[in-house]
């Protein structure tokens, strides 16, 4: 009796091996191998050593790590290289080796699953955006909401005109690479055509200079549209530097001596927006901005006459030109935030059944939300 | 063709740098890597049209003595001095472009404009704040209990100010700002997509 109580003492004690998992590291560009592990013990090791081997059965010392750790990434191996893994967890002078891991090999992935959520939104939206746009083409009226900062640039460009003075034109001090410099270049051409009908000067300076390239053959091409080629003088689109200061600089001298009737600040801003906005107000100019930085908004919604608030920067071209292939593609906008309206009210309410018992399983689909 | 080209190498690099977004190959990471260099090589060809219509713009406020035509001789002195020291003496650390131009002439420069903003968020507040509309009377209140909940002495007028002061910064504030981001981002995406497929052509200076 005595001795069956050892033997299980001893049994009982003895300190189990870990459990360990290999795997390729999935929707990634190889050279990666995830390694997973738990401690099945009750009893927690001083330690771990995580060891790498080859096909030769030759191990070496990956890491040694804390017990709190649950895996590993190994990013020192080379695809279509087998490698074999094993932890040993440390207690004292014995450490305790789980078995090796079968062979596992990186490898490449063509496809990210991580973002099949992101691809399958983007060709709902794109079908939305395109059925509206063939919606426009068959001739339906589509209802657009009046922007006020766009129904100005008619008044914006006439009042230049009887004031004799120019218009400023900042398309932001983004490169040509961000969405809101390319809008703000779609207005700029709506924006050049009326200056060309009303035979008012526009000057625009930029900040970045593929911008400047772009934005001297809007304006050009706007002028020549409008019937007006002669009056196009490429001097008043021009390229300023890429500092970003220096450019506020520039510009709110500008202003201070030009004394422009019109300021339009439309495009990606940072720290200086409310510089350029502020001086812009006490030259006495009408003054229209639009960013999609909600940082900058505030600025410009206080020291400007009208302020197109994100989205609206994006549609004002659409607004503006009346094309309806453009409008079209706004309905299909609303119909998108109509749509994430709907996740986000579908998703809290899964999320709260979730916290139901025998309803966890609904937190799975919440998190085919998650973006990465 | 003038047009037809543009277009058709925006409908082409649109649509394989939208794949490139979910294709985590070496090659298509590759390739990214790769047009981020075109990039730089047609901003560098860029920038020299950039100087050059700097130099001509400025020349032309001379000739024409325009208001302020003065400081388009200091701007054309820093042009051609800046690049005969870094032609000269080299862009390294210690190089007099490093210890003249940039830490004693630029870096104070922007911090002098950096500066200034207080003073120009301190009169757009002032304008912002006043109380004419129901919209503005609530910004106004708002905006004092935040910055009254920011601040020692409001925590000691009242110990729940910074929790309503951080209420209305993480929650009616975040809600607005979500909601505009929303619209940001179906606003860019439409926007992209306007562009790849040739509906949107106020780039090329617009027309059919």
């Amino acid at each position: 009796m005595g001795v069956i109580t050892l033997l299980l003492t001893l049994v009982l004690n003895q300190a189990s091996p870990p459990v360990i998992l290999a795997r390729d590291t999935p929707d990634d560009a190889g050279k990666s191998i995830t390694i997973r592990w738990q401690l099945t013990g009750e009893e927690v090791p001083e330690g771990l050593i995580l060891e790498r081997g080859d096909t030769t059965g030759c191990f070496q010392v990956l890491g040694v790590l804390s017990s709190t750790e649950t895996g590993f990434v190994d990013e020192d191996v080379c695809d279509g290289v087998g490698y074999y893994y094993r932890l040993g967890a440390v207690f004292g002078a014995d450490t305790v080796w789980s078995e090796p891991t079968p062979l596992v090999k990186s490898a490449p992935q063509w496809f990210n699953r991580a973002r099949l959520n992101i691809l399958i939104a983007m060709l709902v939206f794109f079908a939305l955006v395109i059925y509206f746009i063939e919606h426009a083409k068959a001739g339906r009226y589509l209802f657009i909401r009046r922007i006020a900062g766009l129904d100005a640039v008619d008044e914006a460009v006439g009042r230049a005109t009887e004031m004799g003075k120019p218009i400023v034109y900042v398309p932001g001090l983004g490169s040509v690479a961000d969405i809101a410099t390319i809008a703000s270049l779609n207005i700029m051409g709506e924006v050049a055509k009326k200056t060309a009908q009303y035979d008012s000067a526009l000057l625009v300076p930029n900040r970045d200079p593929i911008v400047y390239t772009v934005a001297r053959e809007v304006v050009k091409e706007a002028y020549t549209r409008a019937g007006r080629p002669d009056a196009f003088r490429p001097d008043n689109i021009f390229y300023v530097t890429s500092e970003q200061f220096a450019y506020a600089a520039a510009v709110d001298g500008l202003m201070v001596r030009e004394k422009p009737a019109t300021n339009f600040f439309l495009g990606t801003f940072w720290a200086e927006s409310l510089i350029l906005a502020e001086t812009g107000a006490t030259t006495g100019a009408i003054q229209i901005a639009g960013t999609d930085s909600v940082f900058q908004l505030p600025f410009f919604i206080t020291a400007c006459d009208y302020t197109l608030i994100g989205e609206e920067l994006y549609a004002a071209s659409a607004y503006l030109s009346r094309e309806p292939l453009l409008l079209g593609s706004l309905k299909g906008q609303d119909f998108g935030k109509l749509l994430i309206l709907v996740v986000i009210v579908l998703s809290s309410i899964l999320l709260l059944l979730s916290r139901i018992s025998g309803l966890q399983f609904l937190s799975a689909i919440i998190k085919f939300f998650n973006v990465s | 063709m003038r047009r037809t080209l543009p277009l058709a190498i925006c409908l082409i690099m649109g649509i394989v740098m939208m794949v490139q977004f979910f294709v985590p190959h070496p090659i298509s990471v590759g390739f990214y890597d790769l047009t981020t260099k075109w990039i730089r090589i047609v901003s560098a060809f860029a920038l020299v049209l950039g100087v050059g219509s700097l130099i001509l713009y400025h020349i032309d406020r001379l000739q024409r003595k325009r208001p302020g035509w003065a400081y388009s001789i200091v701007t054309l002195i820093a042009l051609v001095g800046t690049a005969i020291t870094g032609l000269g003496w080299g862009v390294k650390p210690g190089a007099p472009l490093q210890e003249i131009i940039f830490k004693n002439i630029l870096v104070p420069l922007n911090a002098s404009m950096f500066a200034i903003l207080a003073f120009y968020m301190a009169s757009a507040a002032y304008r912002a704040f006043r109380a004419r509309t129901k919209e503005a009377a609530l910004l106004l209140i708002a905006a004092f209990l935040v910055m009254l909940g920011m601040v020692p002495v409001g925590a000691a007028i009242w110990g729940k100010l910074p929790d309503v002061a951080e209420w209305i910064l993480s929650v009616p504030n975040m809600a607005a700002k979500r909601a505009i981001l929303f619209g940001v981002a179906l606003g860019a995406i439409a926007t992209s997509l306007k562009v790849i497929l040739g509906i949107e052509r106020g780039w090329l200076g617009g027309g059919k």
